[in-house]
This record gives structure tokens, sequence and C-alpha cells, in this order.
């Protein structure tokens, strides 16, 4: 069988186009920002009912104008690759067509969220605004790119082959080499090629946004309910409280990350059982958080609260048991383990909760400081409420805007963290398919091959972007309120 | 200050004394296939299972080093490492009276290695900052300057691309792109070890560029917040009424001030590009101090590592007061009183 080439039988018609539209964007594009910057902004006059136009024409107003265009007929173009490419496949749209077509499952959610999302956008809050602004939509589309995908092949639905698996006469292989001695029901190539361990590229990038998507949002959030549950005491009191809190955040901020890192990620610590101490301690606040914010809101209404203390906290409680104890492990007290986490995710997940919370903390802490002071504060401390209740219920719901904002750049900085820790062979098993592990694979031999380790690179980069464009666009649009 | 130092030293101590680290060590040395009563009786004669806090005492200088006579009749001392003496003797040897220790896998002294590794390092750090700072605050001051123009939103996703992108990937695409041979460019060189002899362009531009992309957008964006900032301010609103051209209104009036916050995020920049130097000096095999983080944390060297962590914590640290200084004597509305 012939390898497959990027575009195969579409890249007749529309390879040309793109040879005269790509240039032509990216020349528009830096005329652009040199026209903005050199040239002053276009002439105004005034109209005789004492409104300002610009005077047409002139540089200033035709590039801007031109480059919209050109920048509308690139995306068309891109569209149109993949489209065709999700119709015709492999075997008539080359590469892009194979990938396309593996990935419908993708587009046609990602279509449906942005149809559903455009309908209902006036009713939805923060998140309808963000469909007014353009980064951020573009941000929120690369985001849910990522989530489905990390979704969909987590139940096998994407991967063409199994990340795991070699097969002899694969290794190093371009993109788009036919599979060698492939059964008749295999995917017949290898999209993006082969790694020198002769398995699939593009399976193996696939993979790994599952433990990108599986692990990053959930270790932020749990640094998050870290964060807030110690960061508003320490803000909303001050005092030797937050003095000593404070000195422990700065003492873990000073640290060197990946110091810390290898210290806490490598398996003789893991025998000793650290990590898992560490997880018995962190895991516990998210119940604290629950527990303290259901307590001091119902603390007036016994049957309520105990309803909901029982409906909350017994699940959590549980799934908390589960996830520190482990058989034939240092932490095993516990008779009803429902799931072991394997040690490696644990440490890694650990880890990178322990980096990112004290972060949190002080930006917390910052924010409850600032609040304390506001009339509604005072108000409620008349009325007589309890500090808890002014803490969660009063000042949390108003820092919300600023913790959203971050928590998006968050979740892009702690998948940094995860690559960082692949990058360096911490914590995850080395076959692992993760993107840092496989970047780190691939560097071994960029300077021969190419490949291995683009794929994984370009997906972090796009990932982490699309959390910040994301970041931006929500806090644009909460500014605006 | 100190007793931060004290802590993460400490912190370090404890990390790395744990006993199954200090299996892995006294394998490493002898050799592997010791018993555990090998391993133990090996750690015993070289005062490596004494309680922690004393050999913490005795690192930090302030006990007198231990002096063992071992199981096998010989006498050890920790101020007297590698000799044959048969007389004990109490003396104070620890990083007070400025001894670092042996470092067990370079066999050398850590004051040694360290003092040439940062020489190393710092001059990465030199070009690095060099090329990042003045292009950082170009770029932010530029894109400030007219908010919301072609020319801000163009730079501005300029450099969230770059905040986007963490040194190994960027390292890993410029690799691919400028000295591969499967591009053809090979512009430059994709390894820097030959930079750590005699540097040049050719060798060196690579990794400060990918330390450099990294740390530059989120001072380019903090400056454009800042420039941003002061150019809706009534003193540059008045300026501009009087008629001072907008050239002069940016360069005279608007940039002292905007640069009062980029200076504090530029010194907080250190420790974050102590991250950095790491993952460089590993993807261009750079022998410098993160290199020698990374070779002293995987093979469990205690002494080094420990001095490695007191030189990043001591820098962390003193940036954080020259920043905080530097703010006061930047901004005239803070006074110390």
């Amino acid at each position: 069988m012939e390898p497959l080439s990027w575009t195969g039988a579409l890249g007749t018609i529309l390879d040309p186009i793109l040879y005269i539209v790509g240039p032509a964007f990216l020349a528009l594009l830096v005329l652009r920002a040199l026209v903005a910057g050199v040239m002053a902004a276009p002439t105004m006059r005034t109209n005789p009912d004492g409104t300002l136009s610009a005077v047409s024409g002139g540089l200033p107003v035709l590039i801007p104008r031109l480059s919209n265009w050109v920048s509308l007929a690139l995306g068309l173009l891109v569209v149109a690759y993949l489209l065709a490419g999700a119709i015709m496949g492999a075997y008539g749209a080359g590469i892009i067509g194979g990938i396309s077509q593996q990935l419908v499952p993708v587009w046609l959610s990602l279509i449906a969220l942005f149809i559903a999302s455009f309908t209902f956008k006036r009713r939805l809050g923060l998140y309808g605004k963000l469909f007014d602004s353009t980064i951020g939509m573009v941000g929120f589309a690369l985001v849910m790119f990522w989530v489905f995908t990390g979704i969909y092949a987590g139940l096998d639905m994407l991967i063409t082959h199994d990340p795991l698996s070699q097969v002899s006469g694969m290794k190093n292989k371009g993109p788009g080499t036919p599979l060698r001695g492939a059964a008749p029901e295999d995917f017949q190539w290898y999209l993006l090629g082969g790694d020198n361990l002769a398995r699939d590229v593009f399976s193996r990038v696939l993979s790994g946004s599952t433990i990108v998507i599986a692990i990053a949002p959930l270790a932020t959030l749990f640094a998050f309910m870290v964060g807030i549950t110690l960061g508003l005491p320490a803000g909303y009191y001050g005092g030797k409280l937050d003095t000593f809190l404070s000195f422990l955040a700065n003492l873990i901020l000073a640290f060197p990350v990946i110091l810390l890192f290898y210290l806490l990620v490598t398996p003789e610590i893991v025998q000793t059982g650290l990590p898992q101490f560490m997880a018995v301690v962190l895991f516990f606040f998210p119940l604290i958080f629950f527990a303290v914010l259901i307590h001091s809101r119902y603390r007036t209404q016994p049957r309520k609260n105990a309803l909901w203390l029982a409906l909350v906290l017994t699940p959590l409680f549980l799934l908390y048991m589960s996830a520190i104890n482990g058989e034939g492990t240092k932490v095993n007290i516990w008779p009803l383990d429902f799931f072991d986490i394997p040690p490696g995710i644990l440490v890694v997940f650990v880890s990178v909760v322990f980096v990112n919370s004290p972060t949190v903390f002080r930006i917390v802490r910052g924010l409850a400081m600032d609040i304390k002071t506001r009339d509604y504060v005072a108000a409620a401390q008349t009325r007589g409420e309890r500090p808890w209740y002014i803490m969660l219920w009063e000042i949390l719901p108003n820092a919300r805007g600023p913790l959203i904002v971050d928590f998006c750049l968050r979740i892009g900085y702690t998948t940094i963290l995860l690559g960082t820790l692949g990058f360096f062979g911490l914590g995850l098993p080395p076959e692992s398919p993760d993107w840092g592990s496989t970047i780190n694979d691939g560097r071994k031999l960029l300077s021969i091959y190419l490949h291995p380790a683009l794929p994984p690179a370009f997906a972090l980069l796009t990932l982490v972007l699309g959390l910040n464009l994301l970041a931006d666009g929500l806090r644009e649009e909460s500014l605006r309120d | 200050m100190l007793m931060t130092a004290l802590c993460l030293t400490f912190i370090v101590f404890f990390l790395t004394n744990l006993y199954p680290n200090l299996e892995k060590l006294a394998k490493n040395q002898g050799n592997f296939r010791m018993s555990d009563e090998e391993v133990a009786t090996f750690l015993e004669n070289r005062g490596y299972l004494q309680p922690l806090p004393i050999k913490y005492g005795q690192w930090l200088g302030v006990l007198p080093g231990y002096s063992i006579v071992g199981t096998d009749g010989k006498l050890r001392e920790k101020c007297r490492a590698g000799e044959d003496i048969t007389e004990p003797q109490t003396a104070f040897c620890g990083v007070l009276q400025g001894d670092w220790g042996q470092s067990t896998v370079f066999k050398d002294t850590v004051s040694s290695i360290i003092a040439t590794r940062l020489g190393l390092t710092g001059n990465l750090m030199l070009w690095v900052f060099l090329l990042m700072v003045p292009s950082a605050l170009l770029v932010g001051i530029l894109a400030g300057m007219r908010e919301g123009s072609g020319l801000d939103r163009s730079l501005s996703t300029f450099s969230i691309t770059t905040t986007a992108t963490p040194e190994y990937v960027s390292g890993v695409i410029l690799i691919a792109v400028f000295s591969s041979s499967a591009v053809g460019l090979k512009w430059f060189k994709g390894t820097a070890t030959s930079a750590m002899e005699g540097a040049n362009f050719e060798n060196f531009f690579l990794p400060v560029l990918t330390i450099a992309l990294y740390g530059m957008g989120y001072i380019a964006r903090m400056t454009r917040a800042s420039m941003a900032e002061v150019m809706t301010a009534q003193y540059i609103r008045t300026a501009r009424l009087k008629g001072v051209s907008f050239k002069n209104i940016v360069v005279k009036h608007a940039l002292r001030n905007a640069l009062i916050a980029p200076f504090t995020v530029i010194m907080l920049q250190f420790p974050w590009l102590l991250n950095g130097v790491v993952i460089v000096e590993t993807l261009f095999n750079y022998k410098g101090f993160g290199w020698v983080l990374v070779q002293a944390a995987g093979n469990n060297d205690i002494e080094l590592l420990l001095g490695v962590s007191v030189v990043s914590v001591v820098v962390v640290l003193v940036t954080q007061l020259i920043s905080d200084i530097g703010y006061v004597y930047l901004n005239p509305r803070i006074k110390v009183s």
C-alpha cells in the first residue's frame, strides 16, 4: 500500500489556494501591526450632525479590512479541509482526512455545544457572555476540543491503535506510513508515524489528552479547596493565624518546583508512604470545606442541616477513604475500598496540588482582605452572622470573578507542571502516553525525526493557549458588568 | 528570611535522609548486592543513622561533627572524611564554617562544584535577561500605549502564546525548526555543550531564546496592563490637551510611571527562571546549575542537594528583598518610616 500524503486528492484543489492565502495572511498580519504602530490612526471628519467618521481610504483603513477578509478566507479553507477530510477519509484526503475522520465525534460534539450555547446565550450568565468575545470563543473551542478528545479517547473511540503496542517495522516511520502486516479490520496507517519504539504517535497523543483532562482540572480544584479553606480565615481574621499560614505558603513558594518534585516523586519516597500521608491531609480539605459551607448556612435549621450534611458528606467520605486507602500500602485501615489510585498517579496528583495551593491561598487571602471592608460584610456583622457564614456566603461569592479567571489560568499551569513531571520522567510509568513523557522520548532523536516529538508539543501548546485565551475572554467579559 | 532558609533546608534534609533514600545511597556507593544488615552497618559507620536533628546540627556546624569507631574498627570523622586517622578529635565543620561537604556523585567538594556550575548558569541568565527584559518592556509599552488597537491585539496574542508555551515545548519546536537536519535550516546548534567553553551566537542563542520567550510574555503583559492604566491617567490627558506630541507623552510622561509594576515582576521572575534553567539545561545538555540539581536529586547526593537548595533559596529570598527595596525607591508614594 502507498504511504499517505498530507492532503491526498483533496490537495490538488485546495493546496494551491492555501499556498496563496497562507503567505498573504501572514504578510498582511505583519503589515497590519506595522501600520498600526508607525502610522497615525485614520484621520477623523466631523459630520454636520456632530458625529465623527473615519475618512475612508488610505493604508490605515485599507489594510485591516483586507487582512480581515483574508483571515476569513483562511478560516473557511481550514474548515473546508476538515469537512471534506471528514467525509472523504484517509483514502481520499490523505493524513488530514484520516485525522479529521477519526475526530468526527469531537467535531459533532463541538458543533452541538456551540449551537446550544448560542441559542441560550442570554440565559447562561457569565458563560453565555463568553460568546460575545472572539478571543474567549477561540479559547473555549480549543479547550473543549481537547476535553472531548480526552473523554472520547478514554472511551476508546478515537484512537486507531493501542497506544502501548509496538508493531515491528514501524520504528521511526514517517507520518502516513501504511501499517506493516495489517489485518483487514485494523486501521491501515500510522497517521502521524511511529515513535522510536514503533508505537503509533497519533493514538499516543490522543491518549495523552485523557491523562491531562483527568488530572489537571481535578488537581486544580483540590488546590482551590485547600487555598480557599485556608485563605479565607487568614484574610478575614488576620493576626497570628495569618502570619503563620502566610509563612507556610511562602515557604513552599520559595522552593524551586523541580527540586520539590524530585524530592517527592522518587520511588524511594513513595516507598515511605509520604505522598500518601500528604494525600490524607490534602484530600481532607474538600470535606472540611463542604461541611463548613453547609453547616454555616443551615445552622439554625437543624433538620435541613443534618439532611444536607448527610447527603453531601457520606459520598464524599466514602470517596475520600477509597482514595487514600490502598491494599498493601502504608495507609490500609478502611475495609470499604471501592477503587485504588495507581501510586504513580497519586504521587503526581498530590505534588501538583501541593505546589499549586499556596498561590491560590495568597490570591484568596488578598481578596478576602479587600472584600471584608465592604459595606455588605459590615451589614452581615451587624446582623450578628457567624464569621464562617460571612466568609463562605458573603465574601466568597463576591470574589468569584477573579477566582474563575485564575482557575482557568491555573489549569493551564497545572498542565505545564504535569508536562514537566513527564519530561523529567518522574511519577508516571515510562511507557505512559502523557505529553511530557512523549516529548522527552521524542527529543532524543529530534535532529533526524521530528514527528514523534512535535505532535505532543503542539497538543500541549494548544491546550494551554486555549485556557489562557479563555481566561482572557472571561476576564474581559466579567469586567464589563 | 533566615527562618525560611532554615526551615527549607531542614525539609530537604529530612526528605533526603529518609531511610529508603539512604539505602539507595549506600548501595550506590558500596555495591548493589549488599544485604540489609550490610547496608545498616555501612550507614551506621558513616554517621548516617544518628538522630535527624543531630545530623542537621552537624551539617549546619552548630554541633561537632561525628566521630565514630565503626564495626570494622576504623575511626571515621565527618571533618576529616576520607583520611586515615586514629586519634579522635572534636571539630565543627558545617555550612557555617564554610565546609559544604563532599559530593558523592562527582567526588568533589560541594563548594567547588556549585561555584563552577553557578558561573556557567550565571552566564546563561545574563544573556537571558539582556534579551528578555528589553524586548518584553518594548512589547508591553507598544501594546499598552494604544489599548485596543490592532498593534495591541497582535502583540497581546503574541505574549499570550509565549506564556502558554513552556520551555520544553518551545525548546523542542525551536530545535526542530532551526537545527534539525529534517527541516534543513541548521542555523543554530541543537546542543549547548560547546557553549560551556566558548559561548557564541550559534551554540548559545537557542537556549537563551527558549528561556527568554517563556518569561517574556508575562513581563510584557504586566507592562502592557500598567502602561494602559497610566495612559488613562489625568495628567496624561492634561499633557494631551496642552498639545504635547504622542511620542513625547509616551517617552517623557508615561514611561517612568508605567515601569514600577514590571520591576517587581521582573525581580519575582528569578525563581521561575530557575525552573526554566533546569529544563533548558537538560534539553540542551548545558552542564550548569540546573543540570547539577537534576544529577544531585536523581542520585540522592545529600550534601550537594542541600548546597543546591541553599543557593536557590537564597537567590529567591534575596530577589524578593531587592524587589521590595526597589519598589520603595521607584515609587515616590511609598516612604520608609
